[in-house]
């Protein structure tokens, strides 16, 4: 059942549930922050509008700068400010940033540790009908694999507003991708939130002694976080008890968190909207493989580019929706040597 | 004027012989470059930023950002000769746990502003510290080398016309014209002329000087001052290698330390060393002469 604890949203799996991309959470997260702090400053590569930056720009035009279509630029300009001082947040989408600026967000931000926050929108394979090209799904591996890089990717709306504002106060490089498609938000003002802390959104009721002990920990990151609750809603009607866990920041990863579930559960299914090589799925492995060991399955992307389609066909043809997660548990589980 | 021109061309005489000094010991980085620009260091340093060794981070600092890295030696050799660290700890280049990184790091040693190696990326981190001192009304200037080569990069071009847009008039370029890169002379590898029309064509203001003559250097940044509409480039024709005579408008020394490798026209490894160090105490000899 819903860990209480979470205060997910009263309508989570009623059919009216809200739906608001994950990017127009980053455009009132930028709000917040620069009214928080006037160091923050937003710069953007031509795409004002999608990135929801816009938000910023109409609130802080002068502390909104538009470099044009030159990524390597929006990147190398941002470091040459947070050297100076200012804390300043990059958008456009992600397979152009961190895509095609990668060398340039690893010499000037990451091995200068400086606080320029990278956002990484129309992340994932949801982007739809703009095909493969558009679809980053690589994004996560690229930046979790660079020293002093934060990585996050918000679950939905209200946790991508979060993330904007407290990456705005951690004084460090960090990546936060979003997406562009409307998802369920289903989260809340009151569900805890801290960069590096994983939640508990899904588990047995503790103390009631009501129910088994969870057979399969799901650790899930972005708005797929809501297809393993349905998933977990799916398995609880056939008695099999799961934990759901939202594990937003993927790099530094909550390993003692990870763990314990790995303990309680003896089992492990990542979902992420990216590839299964590097990403969500690879930093849970590196962490249990080390420590505690147990079978795991990953839902993601197969080392597969995507295509043109509706986000929901495409999420069904590359096997990234409840019902594949669903697989995956009892794959997982069929694998339990206890 | 601070120093005279005299002064000034044997303060960067002898930083060249500990640019030669620091290379032999490290065994290997680049020559050519750093002894090109070793004059125009000493005058961006020792007369013409607004600089204090003792606190490298003071706020009203000018800033000077080094696109092209690979002469990193020559900003570590000026940089201890004005007085920011000892000019011993030069030996320690490209050691292990050393402040002084093949290419410079901002991390590790107070002064360097940013961390450069990756050609391409200086003038728009130079940029970014226009734009930003701009918002806060700050007085500094921002100064940036770049060398010929690295104007093949797209991220180089995506930042004169970032700053051509916004008419930074706080920014300047400094441009490395020695004409030569790793695969052979600049216009072979990729011809870059009309240089100067090409940053007019962004809207920069362009000066064209001869980058060892402290005189044209001191004035070319003074000029760059009084432009308030935009930014300016000031291209310093250079001789790489300068000093020292088989070095000299030669590629082949462009990333290789004297003393290391036998190469067909050059002097034997053996006395690579000693014909530099001595080019360049006859050099300073001169120096001294032509003054009295």
């Amino acid at each position: 059942m819903i860990n209480k604890k979470a205060k997910l949203a009263k309508k989570i799996f009623e059919k009216d549930i809200e739906m608001v991309a994950t990017r127009q959470g980053y455009g009132e997260g930028l709000v917040i922050a620069g009214e928080k702090d006037e160091r923050v400053v937003v710069l953007c590569a031509d795409l004002t509008e999608s990135t929801r930056s816009i938000l910023f720009q109409e609130k802080f035009p002068e502390r909104f700068i538009e470099v044009g279509v030159a990524e390597q630029a929006l990147a190398t300009i941002a470091a040459g400010m947070a050297n100076y001082g200012k804390i300043p947040f990059i958008s456009s989408y992600a397979v152009f940033s961190p895509g095609r600026n990668w060398e340039q967000i690893r010499t000037t931000i990451a091995l200068n540790d400086v606080p320029v926050k990278i956002a990484g929108a129309h992340a994932g394979l949801t982007v739809g009908p703009d095909g493969a090209t558009h679809q980053a799904l690589e994004d996560i591996a690229l930046m979790r694999a660079m020293p002093n890089m934060t990585v996050i990717a918000p679950a939905d709306a209200i946790e991508a507003r979060k993330t904007t504002v407290e990456a705005a106060e951690n004084g460090k490089p960090t990546y936060i991708r979003f997406a562009r498609e409307k998802t369920p938000v289903f989260t809340t003002d009151a569900t805890p939130f801290r960069i590096g802390r994983a939640e508990i959104l899904w588990g047995p009721s503790t103390g009631s002694g009501r129910h088994g002990d969870p057979l399969v920990a799901i650790v899930a990151c972005g708005p797929l976080v809501y297809e393993a609750l349905l998933a977990a809603k799916a398995l609880e009607k056939i008695g099999i008890e799961v934990l759901v866990i939202n594990s937003h920041t993927i790099k530094p990863i909550d390993e003692k968190e990870i763990i314990r579930a790995a303990k309680i559960t003896g089992a492990v299914v990542t979902v992420e909207e990216h590839q299964i090589t590097g990403g969500l799925g690879g930093a849970v492995a590196e962490v249990l493989s080390r420590n505690y060991p147990v079978p795991m399955e990953f839902v993601g992307m197969p080392d597969s580019f995507g295509e043109s389609g509706s986000p929901d066909e495409l999420l069904e043809k590359y096997g990234l929706k409840a019902k594949h997660i669903i697989e995956a548990v009892k794959r997982v589980v069929s694998r339990k040597t206890i | 004027m601070k120093h005279s021109v005299q002064a000034l061309e044997k303060i960067a005489n002898d930083i060249r012989k500990d640019i030669i000094k620091m290379l032999v010991k490290a065994g290997s980085g680049h020559s050519a470059g750093p002894l090109g620009m070793a004059d125009v260091f000493t005058a961006l340093y020792f007369e013409i930023m607004n600089n204090d060794p003792k606190n490298p981070f003071w706020e009203e600092r000018d800033r000077l950002i080094l696109s092209n890295g690979h002469i990193a030696p020559v900003r570590y050799a000026t940089m201890a000769h004005a007085g920011y660290f000892p000019i011993s700890e030069l030996k320690t280049l490209r050691e292990l746990g050393t402040r002084l990184q093949g290419h410079p790091e901002r991390l590790r040693l107070p002064g360097l502003e940013t961390t450069s190696g990756p050609l391409g990326s200086g003038l728009a981190q130079a940029a970014g510290y226009a734009y930003a001192a701009r918002m806060d009304g700050a007085r500094f200037r921002v100064f940036c080398i770049v060398s010929d080569g690295e104007h093949d990069s797209g991220n180089h071009w995506e930042a004169v016309m970032f700053a051509g847009k916004y008419n930074f008039s706080n920014l300047t370029a400094i441009v490395d014209r020695n004409n030569i890169q790793i695969d052979g002379y600049t216009e072979d590898v990729m011809p870059l002329e009309p240089l100067e029309e090409k940053y007019k064509a962004f809207n920069w203001h362009v000066l064209d000087i001869d980058g060892h003559n402290f005189q044209e250097i001191i004035d070319a940044v003074e000029h760059a001052r009084a432009v308030y509409e935009n930014p300016t480039v000031i291209i310093a024709h250079t001789i790489p290698g300068k000093g020292v005579s088989y070095m000299e408008s030669d590629f082949k020394w462009h990333g290789v330390p004297p003393g290391t490798t036998d190469m067909p026209g050059e002097p034997p490894k053996e006395e690579q060393v000693k014909i530099a160090l001595n080019d360049l105490r006859t050099l300073g000899g001169k120096i001294k002469s032509e003054h009295e």
